[in-house]
């Protein structure tokens, strides 16, 4: 079975999915993710789906969960690269997928991270302690 | 209406729903489905098939390809001799969950499609029947 890979950039992870997931590499890739932010410290994960062709309520979940985990952990996801067809779908099917961001591309899913990473340091979510 | 094509896959692992959501799409881009039109009948077949091994215990998902006046179907079977569902009703609404989804699965894949059954018997088993159309050249 394949493992979906995890890439460092800087101060955040990449995911890219690049393979028709099944249900059990989607629990993987949530445990790997979970275990690799709070090892690198990350302050934001990117989710490309660009070449996922579909988006069921299974996968759904796994993305919102994935965005619940890291946000506990301190740090943000995005979610980039959705095709026109797999959004369409996921609205009909009465997925709404409120509480992840979601971008159009990788670029402008880093600059979403970036503000959203400001935001949170600025809200001092990762200040140290101070007496 | 006899199929002009049919082939029937088993469900019983996560690969097996791969692969009948892998075949469906075969079918879809066969027939010149467009793009929005294949992702709604994989993605009600994703659901469904889910629904097979997980709350059914396994069973088959049968692909039949059909023709009706001047239009084409891909139409997919989906049967397990599992539980079966008590209350359909309340299966098919939304936020309806047992368990591992978001409870869009039902109510959700009949929305996707055009044709929708089903049929199902406490204590037998559950059969669902979703069909995609080609629109009618006349």
């Amino acid at each position: 079975m394949e493992q979906i890979p995890i890439h460092k950039v800087g101060e955040f992870l990449l995911v890219s999915v690049q393979v028709d997931m099944h249900d059990r590499q989607a629990l993987i890739l949530q445990n790997d993710l979970t275990t690799q932010v709070v090892k690198t410290r990350a302050k934001g994960v990117l989710i490309d789906i660009s070449t996922v062709d579909i988006v069921d309520s299974f996968i759904g979940r796994m993305l919102g969960n994935m965005a619940s985990i890291t946000r506990v952990l301190g740090a943000n996801v995005v979610v980039v690269g959705m095709q026109p067809a797999v959004a369409i779908t996921i609205v009909e099917l009465g997925l709404s997928l409120t509480n992840i961001h979601t971008a159009l591309n990788v670029d402008k899913g880093m600059a979403l991270l970036k503000t959203l990473v400001n935001k949170s340091t600025n809200e001092g979510r990762h200040e140290p302690f101070e007496k | 209406m006899s199929p002009l094509k049919s082939e029937t896959l088993p469900l019983r692992t996560d690969e097996d729903i791969l692969l009948v959501r892998q075949t469906v799409r075969a079918w879809m881009v066969e027939l010149a489905f467009n793009m929005v039109e294949q992702t709604m009948m994989v993605t009600a077949t994703s659901e469904l098939a889910r629904n097979t091994v997980v709350y059914g215990g396994g069973g088959s998902a049968r692909l039949e390809l059909l023709a009706d006046s001047g239009r084409q179907g891909v139409q997919v079977t989906f049967e397990d001799q599992g539980p079966g569902i008590a209350d359909i009703e309340q299966a098919l609404k939304d936020g309806y969950t047992t368990g591992v989804g978001l409870g869009m699965g039902l109510g959700g894949s009949k929305r996707l499609v055009n044709d929708f059954d089903i049929w199902s018997e406490v204590g037998k088993g559950t059969r669902v029947t979703i069909t995609k159309w080609t629109l009618s050249h006349p």
